[in-house]
């Protein structure tokens, strides 16, 4: 056990900040509210300024364009990025957190050389086509069926929830390749090109009012054999492997994000008068931003055990479950301390009176935060995950 | 005691319910959503003729002649319906020694309600004949504020904003007093609205855990689904019998049979009761939906967003916390 940085990662930390204070300024203007295309614009232009500056996929092999760098420096990398107010991975969030990720843990060499650099050079955005209309938390049981015809599948059905569908490229597809299998054993999961005759995307609104994800309709897509990843009808092993990733690591920058809204919401007390002094010094306000400000720093802590996890057995495991719950638990309960300080000022989005110096919308903060209980397995999931899985305790079904 | 309500107030509760439950569903709180200000005027007027507005204004006055105990049973059916709109405002406008009082008792004008601040949040502004505008000090009726700035997003896409500089002064219908007796009425109509959406939100969250299949059973059959249904169910029942109980205590103090103090302190235990019960019922609504319940199609973000600009208004939970704790 090491938290200290080599000298190395320190000199990696400040070559980084150098550049972040240099590129920063240069960046284009923030796209407009629900405009997807802008975003993926802007998100792809940002990773495209990462690879150039050898900044992208820090943690990836050399051979596919990363950096090869240690866990630690991954981890410094997000921190300084963070710090810096640099932008979030946005549209990139499938394919370098855990579409990418996967390739690289279970894809064929063929594979990895094709889709891990234009992931890192941010030519491909990817999206993830797991979720169905009757299968969420019961994944496995999922419907959409892919019948081998040559060198092709023939895949139908629908997907749902698939969050930037409408600018993807390419989609992680969890299809059934055996019906008469073990509903875990029929399962194949599959590079899907999303430009594909048969592909047609839905948009759907959020309760945040935005269009982020979508109903998928495949009607005969033919999909070549070639993009199966892992092997025909090992799909929910592979996918167990793309859950580790999106549970456990891609939350990481997240986190710092949050350690953000809550320095900003402490500003935000420290000015905003209260019973004669200010919210910041209501023992009860602050008695909750302090409890929050601890958790988000103790959840730090364990990220760092699961990064390190990761980096030694290929995949994060079980930690994310952990994370994840103590993570959307904080977050919950920030969102309503938030509310409480900004009084009236909670009536709208988009911070119209200048309550944050640092321009966070904590009112769009309170509502994301209730997708974290849902998106990548809800809570009540990731409960028996946890329970079943860490501490061994029988399944109830 | 008898603490069950009587046949009256039962029909008086069904008969709303009934009318609501036609007249406004998913697409009629939408098509609201589009008209000025979130409010159907239409709706307004048949809302007043129906009393809801003048529950506790005396007969001879035009009103219903009933109690706040009553009003906490319309309030709490406005609220399970949703109903858009500056309710409180006009209810509380229809009870005071003003001009306006006879048109917002019956459903012909709206009046807004809010909290001096700088700068203001304005609800429904658009809509607004006439705003209250309550502090420490007084209360003032004043014309709805120009040069108000709308907000591009509201939280609640039912409770249009704007942004006002400067409220306007208006002109003083009352002091300290009335301004205390304003706030509490506003507080215990907020609370009651809040028992309402909760009580949607649960029997939504209900309809789907009873209906939705994964792993082969109804999620409703999952115990952490049902423990999480059950427990927000416990909090909207025991919220709503402060709800009640506050609305019978308010009664008896107009009537002198109970001190107004005590009557206050009921407000504030109703008032911090219904906040926290309408914020875990409608979490857990969202919750049991699953992916749906993040969607903006699905009203259960309509009840969470509502209870979250209720705790915000005149008469909060958190000026509830203060008069609670100095009554202590
Ligand atoms: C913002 C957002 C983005 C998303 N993006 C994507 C994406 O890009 N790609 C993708 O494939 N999916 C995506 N999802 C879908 C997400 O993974 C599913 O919503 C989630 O897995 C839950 O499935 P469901 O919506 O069908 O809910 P259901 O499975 O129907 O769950 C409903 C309720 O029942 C509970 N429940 C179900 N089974 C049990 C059980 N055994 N024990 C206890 N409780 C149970 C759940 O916890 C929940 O409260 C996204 C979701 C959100 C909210």
């Amino acid at each position: 056990m090491r938290l200290r940085e080599t000298p190395e990662e320190q000199a990696f930390r400040r070559e980084l900040r150098l550049w972040l204070e240099e590129t920063l300024p240069t960046l284009p203007p923030e796209p407009p509210f629900d405009d997807w295309e802008a975003k993926r614009a802007y998100d792809t232009g940002w990773q495209r300024r990462l690879y150039e500056a050898g900044y992208a996929g820090v943690s990836w092999p050399k051979e596919y364009g990363g950096r090869g760098a240690t866990p630690s420096e991954e981890l410094i990398f997000l921190e300084e990025t963070e710090r810096a107010g640099a932008p979030y991975v946005g549209c990139c969030f499938v394919s370098t957190l855990h579409a990418g990720p996967t390739i690289i843990a279970e894809g064929t060499p063929e594979q990895r050389a094709r889709y891990l650099p234009p992931i890192l050079r941010g030519d491909h955005v990817w999206c993830q086509g797991f979720s169905e209309p009757e299968a969420g938390s019961d994944l496995a049981s999922l419907r959409t069926r892919a019948v081998r015809d040559g060198n092709h599948y023939v895949v139908t059905g629908q997907k749902i929830w698939t969050s930037h569908a409408q600018v993807a490229d390419f989609c992680e597809l969890l299809v059934r390749t055996d019906p008469d299998a073990p509903k875990h054993k029929g399962i194949t999961w599959l590079i899907m090109p999303m430009d594909l005759p048969g592909i047609e995307v839905r948009p759907m609104r959020t309760l945040t009012g935005e269009s982020e994800f979508s109903e998928m309709f495949l009607d005969e897509v033919r999909i070549p054999v070639e993009n199966v990843v892992g092997a025909e009808n090992d799909g929910w092993r592979v996918a167990m492997v793309t859950f580790g990733f999106e549970r456990g690591t891609a939350f990481v920058s997240e986190l710092l994000a949050s350690k953000r809204l809550l320095a900003d919401l402490v500003e935000i007390a420290k000015k905003t008068p209260w019973r004669g002094a200010t919210a910041w010094d209501d023992a009860g306000i602050r008695d909750e931003l302090v409890l929050i400000e601890a958790e988000l720093e103790a959840q730090w802590a364990l990220t760092k055990r699961n990064v390190s996890r990761a980096a030694r057995h290929g995949t994060p495991g079980v930690g994310g479950s952990v994370f994840k719950l103590a993570y959307h638990e904080t977050r919950e309960r920030m969102g309503e301390v938030a509310l409480r300080i900004l009084g009236r000022a909670r009536l709208a989005l988009d911070d119209p009176t200048g309550v944050s110096a640092r321009h966070l919308d904590h009112v769009h903060q309170r509502l994301y935060a209730l997708s974290l209980s849902i998106a990548a397995g809800t809570a009540q999931i990731q409960r028996n995950i946890v329970g079943e899985r860490l501490l061994g305790l029988p399944k109830d079904r | 005691m008898d603490f069950e309500p009587t046949d009256d107030q039962v029909a008086l509760q069904t008969e709303l319910r009934r009318f609501l439950a036609e007249r406004i569903d998913h697409d009629a709180r939408r098509a609201i959503a589009e008209m000025p200000g979130a409010v159907d005027r239409d709706l307004w007027r048949e809302l007043g003729g129906m009393g809801v507005f003048s529950v506790t204004l005396p007969e001879s006055a035009g009103g219903v002649g009933l109690g706040f105990a009553e009003a906490t049973l319309v309030f709490e059916e406005l609220g399970r319906a949703a109903v858009p709109g500056p309710l409180v405002g006009t209810f509380l406008a229809a009870g005071l020694d003003v001009d306006l009082a006879a048109s917002a008792a019956a459903g012909e004008a709206t009046v807004g309600l809010c909290p001096v601040g700088d700068p203001a949040f304005v609800e429904h502004l658009p809509a607004l004949d006439a705003l209250l505008v309550v502090d420490d000090g007084g209360v003032a009726l004043a014309e709805p504020p120009a040069g108000a700035r709308p907000v591009d997003r509201p939280l609640d896409p039912l409770t249009p904003v704007a942004v006002v500089e400067a409220l306007p002064a208006g002109r003083p219908v009352g002091d300290g007093d009335l301004a205390r007796e304003l706030r509490t009425r506003a507080a215990l109509l907020a609370a009651a609205l809040q028992v309402g959406l909760a009580t949607a939100a649960v029997e939504m969250a209900t309809g789907h855990a009873n209906q939705r299949v994964q792993f082969g059973r109804v999620i409703g059959q999952f115990q952490a689904v049902k423990h999480m249904l059950a427990d927000a169910q416990v909090q909207v029942e025991v919220a709503r019998a402060a709800v009640q109980a506050a609305g019978v205590e308010l009664d008896d103090a107009a009537a002198g049979h109970q001190e107004a103090s005590a009557a206050r302190r009921a407000v504030d235990v109703a008032r911090i009761v219904a906040s926290r019960a309408a914020d875990r019922a409608t979490r857990a609504c969202i919750q049991v939906h699953g992916g749906m319940g993040f969607t903006w199609e699905l009203d259960a973000h309509l009840y969470l967003k509502r209870a979250l600009v209720l705790d915000a208004g005149v008469g909060s939970p958190e000026d509830a916390k203060d008069a609670l704790a100095a009554a202590l």
